[in-house]
């Protein structure tokens, strides 16, 4: 039991497994509509994208939250018009948007060489540097997303099933997909913080195509994304505290392990059904 | 009778290519018709041009007696193409169905009581309401189909749009989907729908328009299928057979003439000696 409690005598541990709980289940909930709208390479580009935000804010001494959120919902904005109105496909939209978005950010640093303040936990993802306020806004942003989510589930699943269908439906899709792409760029900017930059797509990604894995009903897909998204960020912080290892890239592995685990039990499992299947046969 | 869909000088294309050119169709309440055409001749451009996710490049698109400047057709309910549907998705029959709803179903984002009756009444007007918590993939191609025309009609619309309903099917399932949107049209349903099978199309449907880019010829089956429309319309050499009251479409085989492919003909009925 000590060995529970003992981490939590630590603000820094209390502060960073309560933002990697929330953030866990943010991404697991955003993640689902990431997953099936076949879309997983966009929370890699758009996390590129909002770090050139976040140094922009910075050099203009703007709140990081409002600068790199603007920046970040205009990116998502231009890669879905990009996509809608030209004849470049998604992950090139992506891949040139967010690219050279973070190109921006890495610019300005070069050009800036004074900075006192170190990207690298844009970058990485730190833990140590979660205070008390950045609890507040990932739980204010949870709650908003989940709010949001919650009222808008049926545009959003008719549009992430069949986006031309449902605007025929009557859907307005592209409101619905500017509401998506805020949502997004609000989860990535919250996340940024306790995962970097490079480690967001995954946990993105990951607990959605877990649950995937575990489940062909959407509404269990969205709980158990949720919760794997949770669970992984609270153990995922025990296993970086006791081992002593970055606590992002550890959400990650322990994500990835599950995922792994999930993998190899349907597998396995599909093929016990096959083989009773031939056996009935 | 005042058209429930009316077009009048419709073109449309994308960018500069001209893909549909002066199309003028009137659809009247209770009619069941087919659009027929080769592959890119602008049959789902069209369709799309009625349901308002398209608008003309020139002419107006009228539906229930008002123009579609702005926004989706009201009152229409659209199945697509089966082929589009992603099969994976994790959603039951239930859900499916209920996404024809959405436009009727206020904020409250889940499924309701009442309305879950409204999806149990059409899957079993359907014959498919055992299907309700099945998945999507789980379905035969006939049971799909049933399942996607139940989320059409669910809201009770005016005018039924379906994108090629019987492609991928075996014949008896495609069989089987006509007859029962021949039996949805007794009921008063007016038909509009796209399809390859001329055959199936003389079979079950009253109306057939003959479309490649402009409108070729309109009208009953047996007026409209002829060679030499149906060789306008496919630019292709097309044999008509009319056998025991039936009508049979086949793309002339290259060398090969009428008494290659029916060994005892029907006196009076071989197009080689009418082409003479």
């Amino acid at each position: 039991m000590s060995i529970l409690l003992e981490p939590f005598q630590f603000e820094f541990f209390r502060n960073g497994t309560m933002t990697a709980v929330l953030v866990g289940a943010l991404c697991g909930l955003i993640g689902v509509y990431i997953v099936l709208r076949g879309m997983s390479y966009i929370g890699h580009g758009l996390s590129h994208a909002i770090f050139g935000g976040a140094v922009v804010s910075y050099v203009m001494a703007w709140n990081f939250y409002v600068g790199a959120g603007i920046w970040g919902f205009l990116a998502a904005i231009l890669i879905n018009q990009t996509m809608r109105r030209t004849r470049i496909s998604a992950d090139a939209a992506i891949g040139v948007i967010t690219t050279s978005s973070f190109a921006v950010g890495v610019a300005l640093i070069s050009r800036y060489r004074h900075f006192t303040r170190s990207f690298d936990a844009a970058l990485f993802g730190n833990i140590l540097g979660v205070t008390g306020q950045d609890v507040l806004v990932v739980l204010v942003t949870t709650l908003m997303v989940f709010i949001l989510i919650f009222f808008f589930y049926k545009q959003l699943l008719f549009t992430t099933f069949d986006e031309e269908v449902a605007r025929i439906y009557g859907i307005k899709t592209e409101w619905v997909d500017t509401l998506f792409a805020l949502i997004l760029a609000a989860t990535l900017i919250v996340s940024m913080q306790i995962l970097g930059v490079t480690l967001i797509a995954a946990a993105l990604v990951i607990p959605a195509i877990t649950a995937r894995l575990l489940t062909d009903s959407f509404n269990r897909m969205v709980i158990l994304s949720v919760l794997i998204g949770a669970i992984t960020g609270i153990f995922g912080m025990y296993v970086s505290y006791y081992v002593d290892i970055a606590s992002g890239a550890t959400i990650v592995l322990v994500q990835a392990t599950i995922f792994g685990i999930s993998l190899l039990v349907t597998t396995l499992q599909n093929r016990a059904n096959r083989r009773l299947m031939d056996v009935h046969i | 009778m005042k058209p429930l869909v009316e077009l009048n000088q419709v073109s449309f294309g994308y960018g500069a290519q001209a893909v549909l050119k002066n199309i003028s169709l009137h659809l009247h309440p209770g009619q069941f018709a087919a659009l027929v055409g080769p592959s890119g001749a602008g049959k789902t451009t069209l369709l799309k041009l009625i349901l308002g996710v398209l608008r003309p490049s020139i002419g107006e698109v009228w539906l229930h007696g008002k123009a579609l400047n702005n926004g989706v057709a009201p009152r229409v309910g659209y199945v697509p193409q089966l082929e589009s549907v992603d099969w994976n998705f994790p959603v039951t029959v239930e859900q499916v169905v209920w996404m024809g709803l959405v436009q009727h179903s206020g904020l409250w984002p889940w499924i309701t009581t009442q309305q879950r009756k409204l999806v149990l009444d059409i899957l079993n007007r359907l014959g498919i309401d055992e299907l309700i918590n099945r998945h999507i993939r789980d379905l035969s191609g006939g049971q799909q189909q049933r399942v996607f025309l139940a989320r059409a009609m669910i809201s009770n619309p005016d005018l039924l749009v379906l994108d090629e309903p019987t492609v991928g099917l075996d014949i008896k399932t495609a069989e089987s989907i006509l007859v029962l949107l021949a039996e949805l049209n007794r009921q008063g349903m007016t038909i509009l729908l796209t399809t390859h099978d001329l055959n199936a199309a003389a079979a079950h449907l009253p109306w057939v328009v003959c479309i490649n880019q402009r409108i070729i010829a309109q009208g009953a089956p047996e007026q409209v299928f002829n060679e030499n429309i149906l060789n306008q319309t496919y630019r292709g050499e097309m044999i008509v057979i009319r056998q025991n009251g039936m009508l049979f479409v086949q793309q002339k085989p290259h060398g090969h003439t009428y008494h290659d492919l029916i060994p005892n003909p029907v006196p009076g009925e071989n197009p080689d000696e009418e082409d003479r």
